[in-house]
């Protein structure tokens, strides 16, 4: 493959496609699949033929507002209808030429505004499993001229000028991580991909997986050139059969058009990528839990270093990094480096992809520049919180990040910001609570979450994490007093500061970040045995009180 | 054991000026130079997993805490192993060790040869205060020599680690996650019906009374974990 039969695939795909007057793209994400989307695109097309209109019925990925689907986008008329079932199908197919179904209309121009899609720039407009579509959107050109115009340390390099930051929660510089496996001696070398996804309301990277598979094996792919590995591994987890399907199914295409596997773009650069499924452990996310669950052992994290970078998969220079990460590659290599550190803030560039979730109105998928801050986030974009209800925190960064409270909403949201306010930018998830959550029992929840996932290798993450789960469990039901405060807070310090993997030293954030802005909702639930959101039940203790 | 290497370093532990083989881990060489630092899941003579995290140490220049057993020394290090804050964690270890299982020492046949208790000692570990967990735990006595009582387990690996790295039988292995974690033999088979070698050197290896010799009671079951490095020397030798 060469970039002029790129050019000839994309022009045939888009001369094909301008048979059509009209694009009915219907999302076939997870959220939108369960309720049954795959039957909606039928009956438009069955209705399509009835009336012997001219049009082209497209599945793609997810739009992004899971919470409106199943979605329904007609081009070029950018129709975008909600909620969208069988029964409606006719009177969609009638309005090609005509006036949009009012009833149906989903008008949220403020959510989609704000929002700057590269990462999702395919997602809900080409179809993930047609390989012609991802090139008639500029797919593969970046491998193309990373393998044709480009050395591997100028591909580093373009990675390291562009800023990019690793998007698996830890923010670490990506051209730095290449760069530092590039230059590490061995001649077998890996690539993984890191889809394990296992942060309590985080669906990024499934969804980028499901809908746009194609841009992170390109992306693979361009790091493996950078750093001289020809084999690749992408771990996803077993609860992700869709993304699975669609993976197996592109990398099939990706191989038969000579995309992956030998003399890649008729070079002398080999490579090829196998999927592995997880078991969904929430700790082999951490690389070297995830490295040895490949090798087929128990999934434990191991004390680092070694690093990945020297000593990783079967003990080989191994490059590892998140799905999203690897989906911002073909976009920079494409554009430049200049282009995409002209998004975001100083030290965080681009855009970050959020799973918005809990107690907000437009639930679902946003990408944002870096730098935009929380409010925006959550009132204009998310819609604010529904029902009359009061904001009182919201959490970034999942079992391992922290609650923040309304009197933090204006700072922007980047990975140093999001740090020094005692939260983490995590991998994305963004969980939005009401004066109906309890700040103690949402800790106690996070809590009750590590203490499961803990693998059990070191002491202090095992049996600490399952102590600070009994000790709030006492607050929480109103039988706590002040010394098991004290003696949590005393946990939280030797958890954090012992732990051996990531997952321990992080554990105790939840419970610190709630200690810091709502302390006076633990002292309510210990001396006055109060809940103010009325989700504890402490009725008994209340009454012993009185 | 760590790869040791030919080139010497200088480092300083605790202001004490020692030297070091290139690979060698801060404990080993803390060791040479008798000094002491608390471990539980090391044992010499088997790999390193890191795991009890009683071993950090402090290194200037980073506020991290970092682990003796599994760091190799670098020219110019400065290591504390004894402070307050390192002294504050390590006893908090022992107290969740303590307060995990059922660590009943007057009625435990290693009273008095316990790593763990020991360390309690040395410690100054005068009561815990966190509530005790006391878990439901089997005691599996289907061995004809030995018995495994899971309420005195620390889940060290070291009876995992002896098994598969030194007697190459890799009977013993760990099951579950967080504090259901359990040590089993072969694919959870009782002790008696698994593929045992009865060779003995997980009782020996075995820190605490969770491994132990049935024809042994109470103060008469010391254990002697020390012929390992023996063994690998004699085996190296041959
Ligand atoms: C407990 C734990 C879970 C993790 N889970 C994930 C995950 O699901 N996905 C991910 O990309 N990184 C996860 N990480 C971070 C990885 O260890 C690793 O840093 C990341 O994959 C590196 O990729 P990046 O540099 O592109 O961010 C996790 C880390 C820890 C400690
Ligand atoms: S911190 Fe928790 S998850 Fe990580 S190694 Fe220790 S027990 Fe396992
Ligand atoms: S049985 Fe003994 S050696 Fe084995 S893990 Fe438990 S405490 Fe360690
Ligand atoms: S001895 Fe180093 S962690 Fe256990």
């Amino acid at each position: 493959m060469t970039i002029e039969e790129l050019d000839q695939i994309a022009a045939s795909a888009r001369s094909e496609r301008e048979k059509f007057e009209h694009e009915i793209n219907v999302c076939h994400g997870t959220g939108c699949l369960s309720q049954h989307s795959d039957r909606v695109k039928e009956s438009i097309a069955q209705a399509l033929q009835a009336l012997g209109k001219n049009a082209y019925v497209r599945r793609t990925g997810c739009m992004g507002l899971c919470a409106a689907g199943p979605l329904v986008l007609v081009d070029p008329e950018g129709s975008l209808y909600q909620h969208v079932n069988p029964s409606h199908a006719e009177k969609i197919a009638a309005s090609l030429d005509d006036k949009p179904v009012e009833e149906l209309q989903c008008n949220l121009r403020e959510h989609f505004d704000q929002q700057v899609h590269i990462v999702l720039e395919n997602s809900g407009r080409i179809d993930p499993e047609r390989v012609e579509d991802y090139i008639a959107s500029d797919g593969y050109r970046a491998l193309l001229m990373a393998l044709n115009d480009m050395t591997p340390q100028g591909v580093v390099r373009q990675i390291t000028e562009s800023g990019l930051r690793g998007r698996g929660g830890g923010g670490y510089p990506t051209g730095l991580k290449w760069g530092t496996v590039a230059k590490a001696k061995g001649d077998v070398k890996y690539v993984i991909c890191n889809g394990d996804e296992g942060d309590p309301g985080a669906f990024m990277d499934r969804s980028v997986l499901e809908s746009d598979p194609h841009r992170v094996l390109e992306g693979m792919a361009i790091a493996a050139y950078a750093v001289g590995a020809s084999k690749g591994y992408i771990y996803v987890r077993a609860e992700y059969p869709l993304a699975v399907s669609r993976l197996t199914s592109c990398l099939r295409d990706a191989r038969r058009h000579g995309l992956l596997g030998n003399n890649i773009g008729n070079t002398h650069f080999n490579f090829d990528v196998e999927i592995r499924l997880g078991a969904g452990a929430f700790v082999c996310g951490e690389e070297t839990a995830l490295i040895a669950s490949i090798e087929g052992r128990r999934g434990t994290p191991r004390p680092r270093p070694p690093y990945p970078a020297s000593s990783g998969l079967w003990g080989k220079p191994t490059l590892i990094n998140n799905v999203e990460t690897f989906a911002n590659i073909a976009p920079i290599i494409r554009k430049g480096s200049r282009w995409f550190a002209g998004i975001g803030s100083a030290r965080s560039k681009g855009t970050k992809v959020f799973a918005l979730t809990g107690k907000i109105t437009n639930t679902g998928l946003v990408e944002v520049p870096m730098g935009i801050k929380l409010r925006e986030i959550i009132e204009v974009i998310g819609g604010g919180v529904p029902g009359g209800h009061k904001f009182k925190a919201v959490q970034t960064g999942g079992p391992s990040g922290g609650c923040l409270p309304e009197s933090m909403l204006d700072i922007g949201v980047s990975y140093d910001a999001l740090q020094s306010v005692g939260s983490i930018m995590g991998s994305g998830g963004m969980i939005v609570m009401d004066d109906t959550s309890c700040m103690v029992n949402v800790a106690r929840f996070f809590m009750e979450f590590c203490m499961t996932e803990s693998c059990g290798k070191c002491v202090p993450c095992r049996a600490g994490t399952a102590q600070m789960h009994t000790l709030l469990t006492r607050i929480c039901t109103g039988a706590g007093t002040m010394d098991d405060l004290a003696l949590i807070e005393d946990l939280c310090s030797t958890v954090k500061e012992t732990s051996l993997c990531g997952l321990g030293q992080t554990a105790p954030n939840p419970v610190l970040s709630t200690l810091k802005y709502f302390r006076n909702e633990y002292i309510e639930h210990i001396v006055e045995k109060r809940c103010r959101a009325g989700v504890c039940n402490m009725e008994a203790a209340a009454e012993v009180l009185a | 054991m760590s790869e040791v290497g030919t080139e010497v370093k200088i480092l300083v532990i605790d202001e004490q000026e020692v030297s070091a083989h290139a690979g060698q881990t801060i404990l080993e060489v803390a060791r040479e130079n008798d000094i002491h630092i608390p471990t539980l899941c090391y044992l010499e003579g088997l790999s390193n997993v890191g795991a009890c995290r009683l071993c950090l140490v402090e290194i200037k220049g980073s506020s991290k805490l970092t682990p003796a057993c599994v760091t190799t020394v670098q020219e110019g290090m400065e290591v504390s192993t004894n402070s307050e804050r390192l002294t504050r964690h390590r006893r908090t270890i022992l107290e969740l060790l303590f307060a995990e299982r059922n660590h009943i020492c007057s009625v435990c046949v290693a009273n008095g040869h316990c790593e763990l208790q020991s360390l309690g000692q040395e410690l100054g570990l005068t009561h815990v205060r966190l509530p005790y967990r006391n878990p439901d735990l089997p005691v599996d006595a289907s061995h004809e020599r030995f018995t495994a009582d899971h309420n005195r387990c620390i889940l060290c690996t070291r009876c995992v680690r002896v098994c598969a790295e030194i007697e190459g039988a890799h009977v013993w292995d760990v099951m579950g996650r967080g504090v259901n974690c359990t040590i089993i033999t072969d694919l959870h088979e009782e002790w008696g019906k698994s593929t045992c070698t009865r060779c003995g050197k997980c009782v020996q290896v075995c820190p605490t009374g969770a491994l132990f010799d049935k024809s042994k009671i109470g103060s008469e079951h010391p254990k002697y974990p020390d012929f390992l490095p023996f063994l690998n020397m004699m085996r190296e030798a041959q």
